[in-house]
């Protein structure tokens, strides 16, 4: 019995040592599936608005995703609801709508339809307004806008800003 | 020391030192088969030979594919295709096999759900059946994106985006499973090394485990009848080899099983040659690019009817729905209630339930690869729908079912 006891017990330090030893491996594999620094710090991306064509999508990139940068024209900002112009980047007098250009269903790039002023989804028939607001269903929210900082006619991307920080406090982004 | 004789044969020499003969007797000579099973049965052998084929095929690949983003897709349509001889060849029979295996799988799968092959001592092989379907699933997703084309990078965003769990927004975990904000550099890596190495061990191991699974309860019959297999052996064994219900697994059952895998192998061969373009999506001749989705994203034909069992709802309760149909099939054991082992023409409801399952899967495949429109959808919605009910009636319809 006595012999026994003491296998037990050296069976019980050999388990636990191989257990943390176990907990540490899956710690170090979790983190070498992390997204590496530079891929993390490749993700400002600077755009000079003041260039923009009105109802033109621009679309640029960022942190490998597309950002839609949308001039708005005067008629549509005056159709607009307070809803859809709480999203609007605002630049001197024109309106803007600057947001990730993915459906928020999973994730495919919607096309802008100049004539309707909207958006429509390929995949799964998603639709979102000229603020990037989903009106019809998959998507279950409105197109993302990304962190930003305005800097005279140019905006940052990747950055907060006064004005992301002042929608953010506003309940604009979720 | 062990003591040992001189050997007189190779064979003998073998047999000292790993008992060969003990090893061919267990696995193959006294492994017994019922007599009273059709060419269905031969689907297992099917499936073994079709992962032979995409494993030398893959090997052949890997010798010039490069997993690296710039180079992937120029490795594949050029290098593979247009440099290296026969590199087509294996393509092609590495695409037309990825394919082709999950139609046996398939019918595997049904053969067995007709039957009831995985009840009564059975559900190992059936569970572990499904970890195979699963890790293949996986294999083939991950095998997908290796060309880095336009539909390889679409399906990645798209399935590694059902990561964020709909409303519970995991955007991190997304993140994670990429190694970046959208799929790049890291992913196909990782991918890569998925496909190659550990999701194939994963699969042998798999398929050890399911080889296994069916050792001691034995393959089922055509009618579901129970089988006493030492007596039926003893009989074979003292050469009343008609009288008994079974014969030897090899050579005797094996010999049938390679002819259906020779008919199998014809129409492999055809469509190798002949028809490969089935396997070959146009749209994943275009290389990667992130900022422009083509605008159809659809999966391969095996992948169709769940994938349209995600569509037709709203994003969360569709990843229910979604969840619920790549799990369900696991609980069949445990669901069907009924204790019949016997072919679904001889149960009655159930046999309604199973053509109604088989018609309702195929009828989400063609949905699947329709646009999301008008009527499409709803045929779409309502197929989905009939999948869930017909699995929560499952339970119900086999309760009462009478004994055959």
């Amino acid at each position: 019995m006595a012999d026994n006891s003491r296998r037990d017990f050296m069976g019980k330090v050999f388990g636990g040592w191989a257990a943390l030893g176990g907990l540490g491996a899956l710690y170090a594999a979790k983190k070498t599936w992390d997204p590496l620094p530079s891929v993390k710090a490749a993700g400002f991306t600077r755009v000079d608005l003041s260039a923009a064509e009105p109802n033109v999508l621009n679309v640029e990139k960022w942190r490998g995703k597309p950002i839609f940068i949308l001039k708005k024209t005067p008629e549509m900002v005056a159709k607009q609801s307070k809803e859809e112009t709480a999203r609007d980047v605002i630049v001197g007098k024109d309106h803007f709508l600057v947001c990730i250009g993915l459906c928020t269903h999973l994730g495919c790039i919607p096309a802008y339809r100049p004539d309707k002023h909207d958006f429509k989804c390929a995949c799964h028939g998603g639709e979102f307004d000229a603020s990037g607001i989903n009106t019809l269903p998959p998507p279950p929210s409105p197109m993302v806008i990304p962190p930003f900082k305005l800097e005279g006619t140019t905006i940052v991307l990747g950055e907060e800003g006064p004005e992301y920080k002042k929608m953010k406090e506003a309940g604009v982004i979720a | 020391m062990a003591h040992f004789e001189k050997a007189n044969s190779l064979e003998e020499w073998l047999d000292q030192r790993l008992a060969i003969k003990t090893l061919r007797r267990v696995l193959a000579e006294e492994y017994w088969i019922p007599k009273n099973i059709n060419f269905l049965w031969a689907m297992g052998m099917v499936l073994a030979v079709t992962f032979g084929i995409l494993l030398v095929s893959g090997i052949f690949l890997l010798m010039y594919y490069q997993p690296n983003v710039k180079l992937a897709f120029d490795s594949v349509n050029y290098t593979i295709m247009k440099e290296v001889e026969f590199g087509w060849l294996w393509r092609h029979m590495h695409a037309v096999a990825a394919s082709v295996v999950f139609l046996i799988i398939y019918i595997h799968m049904f053969t067995g759900i007709y039957y009831g092959s995985y009840k009564k001592g059975r559900e190992l092989i059936w569970i572990s059946g499904m970890l195979l379907f699963v890790t293949f699933s996986a294999e083939a997703f991950s095998g997908y994106m290796l060309p880095w084309g336009q539909m390889s990078y679409w399906a990645g965003m798209v399935i590694t985006n059902l990561f964020s769990l709909g409303s519970l927004e995991l955007n991190g975990l997304v993140e994670w499973i990429r190694g970046d904000y959208v799929p790049g550099q890291a992913f196909l890596d990782r991918f890569f090394m998925l496909h190659v190495l550990l999701l194939p061990l994963v699969i042998m191991a798999l398929i050890g485990l399911h080889f296994g699974t069916l050792r001691i309860p034995h393959v089922n019959n055509q009618d579901g009848e129970e089988i006493d297999f030492d007596a039926e052996a003893k009989k074979y064994l003292e050469g009343k080899k008609k009288e008994s219900k079974v014969i030897r697994f090899a050579n005797d059952f094996m010999s049938k099983d390679m002819f259906v895998v020779s008919i199998f192998l014809i129409f492999y061969f055809y469509l190798v040659f002949w028809h490969f373009d089935f396997a070959m999506d146009p749209i994943n001749f275009d290389p990667a690019d992130g900022l422009k989705t083509p605008p159809h994203i659809y999966p391969e034909w095996y992948f169709l009817w769940s994938y349209e069992i995600l569509r037709p709802f709203p994003k969360d309760p569709g990843l229910v729905a979604f969840g619920f149909a790549q799990v369900i099939f696991f609980a069949l054991p445990f669901l069907d209630k009924s204790p019949n082992v016997a072919p679904a023409s001889r149960r009655g409801t159930f046999k309604y339930w199973f053509w109604l399952l088989l018609v309702d899967m195929i009828v989400l495949t063609v949905m699947g690869k329709l646009p999301p429109q008008g009527i499409y959808s709803t045929i779409g919605l309502v197929a989905a729908v009939v999948f869930i009910g017909l699995w929560v009636a499952l339970p119900f319809i086999t309760k009462n079912e009478k004994a055959v």
